[in-house]
């Protein structure tokens, strides 16, 4: 059974019809990547997939329970956390009290033991730890938003575009956190990605989207060497 | 832009012009709205009333707001010399007459005075001194970078504030224990000072709503007229005690912070402050009609009086029982019962304060800050927003219910029109100007706002238009109010471990 089975997901904003029928699974353990074009709907289905919007039709199953229905927080409490794009740190609260507040759904027993954790992934977390969140880099925000969602100690973590705007050797950093933490801590990643080179490297699996729905799928490996993918995805980057 | 310091600034050239215009618009905007409320007075003259006229003073106002102006531009441009001489001789001119005037009041100094009110005077003069303190610091900090300096300045203060709040605290509540003990405590005063203290408590009442959880509520005052009613009607049917009477007061009041929460859980900013607001003057028109149960528009009078643990402050108890006075063997005084009303919203304040601090650090209360912040955020990270609210919204309402008690039994009489969206609007100010979240911020915008006005009742109506100038003024100066600064609710390794807390 899957850990994250999608299925015929239809969503809309008001008229506008975002997703049209998406089919996604994530196996547990897995590294999955979603790539395509801006307004595709990607973010839109991580959002989905957390329950807000709500999916018009089609069912979320995660761990073989519904949670199509259910609202955002609950679905936050069975264990997805997600890095929403945007960031969406609290800018007045420092970065220890923003990780604070990812913590608010588990036993703060745990609290001190994943705070270490978080800031043995990103050191610099830990130097800034007494700083406002808005005060932040963008590359340090990112690093928070991550951060935060781990504080959950979620089973599947859902990332939107984590390396949006940072540096390339930044971007090399975050991929790379997020392989340690799939190996480490086997946690099961969803990954949202326009960085389609590094990203389908990273996965086990991926899948291309386009105008709210799934047009190709396949492994990492697989799309990196689809030449309709490298024409549209990753012509002039790294290609 | 901005020069580092040490290097010479090219200043870019002034508009002449510009600035002229700039000026005058001020003038002109002033001499219109002085010219209807300075420029005719109404006098009682035997056989009526009679309008005086007061052109002279309406031309001297927009001359000041002209030169005024003038000078805010210079000193923005980075021109202070004209602004400090200017400001020095006038400063001088004024005080050398104002002074002398007090030493020698039969030399009628005032004849040269602008202003025909000594107190609008000795403002004008402070300004003046204001702006030439302003002058000498552009002219000792020469650069763009002079309102980021500012506001850097404040910032520091207010976090400086906040962190010996440890110190400053426990000290300002010695002198408010100590204070109807000093000899200064008149009654004129102490009255003053329960009025402040109400205030302060309402405050930090609805800090938890709009300074922590960030929900701006506009109908606050509909919570205190809950409390105010429900001990009143409580006290006067049941024939209960304050100290009954008070937590039912407070839930009374919950319950309608709950039922105000619900239809504006989805709204936000501006949509939530009209809803709130509307809010407040229904449950008002709802005092006002509703004559069987409230007495509508007569309000309710004979509310008892607290008493202290059953001891009543009456001068002749009724045979067989003893009153305070009576009971420790002290001479009957009238002052007793205002003494034991300053301790009794010193001690009810005492209490908003200390579940204000204890409960921002639990994930209530943490909770409630993270929604000010991010709503969106807040849900991904599995708060549940609607109950957040609504305990925002209950727990506010519910010190706003102790505060009506309070006031009640206070006043031994209500009516709605204690009630009006003049308090929301104060109460709200009190908070907006503190420093939002700030809870020292609070108690002094308080002492401000509410105590300083009782001071300057020679400028009657006025005293309104200079509350307002106040708010504008601190709004433009410090938009975040006075003493804003949030301290952390979390620090770890220096200070150790967090204290474990329990579980949403
Ligand atoms: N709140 C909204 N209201 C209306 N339309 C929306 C809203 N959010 C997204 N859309 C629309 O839905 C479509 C999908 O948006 P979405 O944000 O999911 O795209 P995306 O694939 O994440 O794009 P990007 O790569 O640029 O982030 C777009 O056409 C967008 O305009
Ligand atoms: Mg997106």
């Amino acid at each position: 059974m899957s850990m994250l089975t999608v299925s015929g997901v239809h969503t809309f904003y008001g008229r506008i019809e975002a997703l049209r029928g998406v089919d996604v699974t994530v196996e547990e353990g897995e590294i999955v990547t979603l790539i395509g074009a801006n307004g595709a709907g990607k973010s839109t289905l991580l959002m989905t997939i957390c329950g807000n919007p709500r999916a018009a039709a089609g069912r979320i199953a995660f761990d073989g329970r519904e949670i199509t229905s259910l609202p955002t927080h609950n679905i936050v409490r069975r264990g997805i956390a997600q890095s929403p794009e945007g960031r969406r740190i609290f800018p007045f609260m420092t970065v220890l009290e923003n990780l604070q507040m990812g913590a608010s759904v588990v036993d703060p027993a745990h609290f001190q033991e994943d705070v270490d954790r978080v800031f043995t992934l990103y050191p610099i977390l830990k130097e800034r730890r007494h700083q406002r969140g808005g005060t932040l880099s963008g590359g340090e925000q990112q690093m928070l938003a991550i951060g935060r969602a781990l504080m959950s100690r979620p089973r599947l973590l859902l990332l939107d575009e984590p390396s949006l705007g940072l540096a390339p050797l930044l971007v090399k950093q975050i991929f790379s956190v997020i392989a340690d933490i799939n190996k480490t801590q086997k946690m099961t990643v969803f990954l949202v990605e326009q960085n389609a080179y590094h990203a389908l490297r990273l996965a086990h699996r991926g899948y291309v989207m386009a105008n709210g729905q799934i047009v190709l799928s396949g492994t990492g490996q697989e799309l990196l060497a689809n030449p309709e993918i490298r024409a549209a995805y990753l012509e002039g980057g790294h290609g | 832009m901005a020069p580092p310091s040490g290097t010479t600034t090219i200043l870019p050239p002034l508009d002449r012009r510009a600035v002229l215009k700039e000026s005058a618009y001020i003038a002109i905007f002033v001499f219109a709205l002085a010219f209807g409320l300075v420029g005719f007075k109404t006098e009682d003259v035997p056989g009526g009333l009679e309008i005086v006229t007061r052109f002279g003073q309406v031309f001297v106002a927009a001359l000041v707001a002209f030169v005024g102006r003038l000078g805010m531009i210079l000193l923005r441009e980075q021109r202070p010399v004209p602004v400090l001489w200017g400001s020095a001789a006038f400063a001088a001119v004024m005080l050398a007459l104002l002074i002398g005037n007090l030493a020698a009041p039969a030399a009628d100094l005032t004849r040269y005075l602008p202003f025909g009110s000594v107190v609008i005077n000795w403002l004008v003069t402070l300004l003046a001194v204001v702006f030439f303190g302003r002058a000498v610091w552009v002219l000792r900090h020469r650069s763009r970078a002079v309102t980021a300096g500012r506001e850097a300045v404040m910032d520091r203060v207010a976090a400086r504030v906040q962190r010996s709040a440890r110190v400053i605290g426990p000290l300002l509540l010695g002198i408010a224990i100590v204070f109807p003990f000093l000899p200064v405590a008149d009654r004129w005063l102490l009255d003053i000072a329960i009025l402040v203290a109400t205030y302060i408590m309402l405050g930090w009442g609805l800090n938890i709503v709009v300074g922590l959880a960030g929900l701006l509520d506009l109908g606050y005052v509909a919570f205190y007229a809950v409390g105010a009613y429900s001990y009143a009607l409580l006290a006067t049917y049941f024939d209960l005690g304050f100290w009954v009477c008070l937590p039912f007061a407070g839930i009374m009041a919950a319950f309608a912070g709950i039922l105000l929460g619900f239809p504006v859980l989805r709204l936000r900013g501006d949509y939530l402050a009209i809803v709130t607001l509307g809010f407040g003057e229904m449950i008002r028109v709802i005092l006002l009609n509703w004559y069987k149960f409230t007495k509508g528009p007569d309000g309710i009078s004979g509310i008892p009086r607290p008493s202290f643990f059953g001891l009543p402050f009456t001068r002749n108890p009724p045979d067989g029982s003893e009153s305070f006075h009576s009971f420790f063997g002290l001479e009957y005084s009238p002052l007793d019962r205002i003494i034991f009303l300053y301790y009794l919203i010193i001690a009810l304040a005492l209490v908003t304060n200390f579940f204000t601090l204890r409960i921002r650090k639990l994930p209530v209360g943490r909770a409630w800050e993270a929604l000010r912040e991010d709503e969106t955020a807040c849900r991904s990270i599995g708060i549940n927003p609607r109950n957040t609210k609504l305990t925002a919204f209950a727990i506010g309402a519910m010190f706003g219910g102790f505060g009506g008690s309070f006031f009640a039994t206070r006043q031994g009489f209500i009516s709605p029109e204690s009630f009006t969206f003049i308090e929301s609007a104060i109460i709200l100010a009190v908070v907006v100007l503190g420093g939002m979240g700030s809870q020292i911020g609070v108690a002094f915008a308080a002492v401000i706002l509410i105590g300083l006005p009782e001071f300057f009742r020679e400028l009657q109506q006025y005293r309104m238009l200079a509350f307002g100038a106040a708010m504008v003024m601190i709004m433009v100066w410090r938009p975040r109010g006075l003493l804003a600064h949030r301290e952390p609710t979390i620090r770890l390794f220096p200070q150790g471990p967090p204290v474990k807390e329990p579980k949403t």
